[in-house]
């Protein structure tokens, strides 16, 4: 009786949110229903709903060809790797554009490092073909300008750990060295002026105030970071590599295996097993993450 | 008189110390203006390679490769793209069409939901805003929503499957919200006692109010549409409804079905396409328009980022 009379009263704000709620339930919670997809055998006739089980037959596949090791442990590797070489650049960005450019110089640098962030992952792609093509690419018209031999970078998994890693720094620097700067920029300045006249030059200065005060921030978004571990960057993994084949065992990540096997292989089964072993996988990694922000920082936990 | 001349050796002392601070400073501004000039530099040459490459006859990039500057400079690229340029015009328009419906109704979805959620006084903000969250933590994956909207919904090749699903993203609501939670309450109480309506008030007074948000999160929400092209990879096949993202990365991935597009359209004669200006070419005809808004658009980016980062 309480709650339909509370339904009256707050018609007006619960139709308002009824499109969102239905979009969700749409896109995100029917999904999540979806996951049993995993333990059936797909046929379009009965439909996700309607076809038999099989148990753990797609896991078993998935995990018995080796697959399942490969990515995750491609994912993992990236994404820590992302992690660590990203914010030490964005911090050392934030801290010399705040510290030693001058403001109109700090807008211009900062207007620069930017601009890789507006770009799509397809653009980055064909920046990345103008580099590293093997007959035109810019990269070995230096090398052989050196007296080099020209480097097959397309057909050489080796390379692209290193240089997955350069690209996802480049598109990644402007965003996040703005998250540093506003936390440099929100530091009680009365500290760095009385280390001034203690004697403390810029580096000490650095050093024993900025880094350390900068803790908390990187702390957070670090372990925020590390909650989506097993996310790869479906985007940037594919318009660098796409479906080509000889730079999978470097560079397969879970979220381009399951797409390839449901788009290429049309395999709906063992995709969805993938898939939903990545949604497990990834929601254990964000309660412990975010447990880790509580233990540290409760207000800034995500939940 | 002890206390003067320690107060002249500390004043001494202290003027050679401003001086080696400066020489440090020096130093260090050095130090800094290099690294930052060395990453802007990587930031941008990129770009420059791409447009100089897009400029370059193509023997002069088969001989010498793609150069910072065109060593032979030649518009042909452009000139086979705007002769017969139908598809991308159309890729264009569809583009812009899916850009400009998705940011509105994305815009004026976000601010609703966020709004309801920022009102203090309703009393399930706290259920709704975890039904919300809880879409980020855990997810069905690609192919449950992939068959959802496939077998389910029919939305294969439709306009639609471009917009709808990017309307709404939890990270935008929860960036309004928290705008939202600085708007006094007694705006809204005052307008509650005056008799307007919940969405009135919403749409007469927060809307206004919120413009600083809106502007932030509409151009997010735009960047999103103008650039997505992963949507049309998943559902599109139709040629008439391809993206200008997917266009372009059809584009280099398969130059002979472009080849055969343009000789078939009449654009050629011969087989021989200059592939690799062309290339560069339509990414710079993809960037433009981004590249051109862009300084004015960058700060409302680092607002948003900074909104963002205060927890709602």
């Amino acid at each position: 009786m309480n709650f339909w009379s509370d339904v009256l009263k707050y018609r007006t704000l619960l139709l308002m949110l009824l499109p969102g709620v239905l979009f969700f339930l749409l896109f995100a919670y029917i999904p999540m229903a979806g996951v049993v997809l995993a333990f059936k055998q797909f046929n379009y006739a009965g439909g996700v709903f309607g076809s038999p089980w099989n148990g753990l037959d797609n896991f078993r596949f998935f995990f018995q060809s080796g697959d399942a090791w490969r990515v995750t442990r491609n994912t993992a590797l990236y994404n820590i790797a992302f992690i660590i070489v990203n914010n030490l650049l964005q911090i050392a960005a934030a801290i010399l554009l705040f510290e030693a450019a001058r403001p109109w110089f700090r807008k211009i640098f900062q207007t620069m490092l930017f601009l890789p962030y507006f770009i799509s992952w397809v653009v980055v792609g064909a920046i990345a073909y103008n580099l590293f093509n093997y007959d035109y690419g810019t990269v070995n018209v230096l090398l052989k300008a050196m007296g080099m031999q020209p480097q097959d970078v397309y057909n050489t998994a080796s390379y692209w750990p290193l240089l997955l890693v350069l690209i996802s720094a480049w598109k990644a620097l402007g965003y996040g060295s703005v998250m540093y700067l506003a936390a440099i920029t929100g530091m009680d300045r009365e500290m760095y002026e009385a280390a001034e006249i203690d004697g403390a030059n810029i580096f000490q200065r650095m050093r024993h105030i900025t880094i350390p005060n900068l803790y908390p921030t990187v702390i957070i978004l670090v372990l925020l970071a590390v909650g989506n571990i097993f996310r790869g960057d479906f985007g940037m993994f594919y318009n660098m590599v796409g479906n080509n084949g000889i730079l999978f065992s470097s560079t397969d990540v879970i979220d381009t295996y399951v797409f390839r096997s449901l788009t290429t292989n049309n395999d709906i089964g063992m995709s969805s097993a993938a898939g939903f072993y990545q949604s497990i996988l990834g929601f254990v990694t964000i309660l412990l993450a975010n447990y880790a922000v509580r233990r540290y920082d409760k207000d800034r936990a995500l939940f | 008189m002890p206390t003067q001349t320690q107060a002249t050796t500390a004043a001494s002392a202290g003027r050679g110390r401003s001086r080696a601070l400066k020489g440090d400073l020096l130093l260090f501004q050095i130090i800094g203006y290099s690294v930052l000039t060395v990453l802007a530099a990587a930031c941008l040459l990129p770009f420059l390679l791409v447009l100089s490459a897009s400029l370059s006859s193509e023997s002069s990039i088969i001989e010498n490769g793609f150069q910072l500057f065109p060593t032979a400079f030649s518009g042909e690229a452009y000139r086979l793209l705007f002769t017969y340029p139908e598809q991308m015009l159309r890729a264009y328009g569809v583009t812009i069409g899916v850009t400009a419906i998705g940011t509105l109704l994305g815009l004026f979805l976000t601010s609703m939901t966020a709004y309801v959620l920022s009102r203090k006084d309703f009393k399930w903000r706290g259920s709704f805003s975890f039904f919300f969250f809880f879409t980020t933590l855990f997810s069905g994956g690609l192919v449950p929503w992939y068959l959802l909207v496939v077998n389910y919904l029919h939305l294969k090749d439709t306009l639609i499957v471009l917009i709808v699903p990017m309307l709404l993203n939890v990270f935008y609501i929860i960036v309004m919200k928290s705008f939202m939670n600085g708007i006094p309450e007694a705006i809204v109480e005052s307008a509650k006692i005056d008799g307007a309506g919940d969405f009135l008030i919403y749409a007469r007074l927060i809307l206004p109010l919120a413009k600083p948000a809106l502007a932030t999160i509409g151009l997010f929400i735009a960047l999103g549409y103008w650039n997505d092209w992963y949507n049309a990879l998943l559902f599109i096949s139709s040629k008439n409804l391809m993206p200008l993202q997917y266009y372009l990365y059809k584009m280099l991935g398969n130059m002979d079905g472009m080849r055969k597009a343009l000789i078939s359209s009449g654009a050629v004669v011969n087989t021989s396409l200059p592939t690799e200006s062309l290339k560069m070419a339509m990414t710079v005809v993809a960037i433009g328009p981004i590249l051109l808004a862009y300084p004015f658009i960058q700060r409302y980016f680092v607002q948003g980022l900074t909104i963002g980062s205060v927890k709602g």
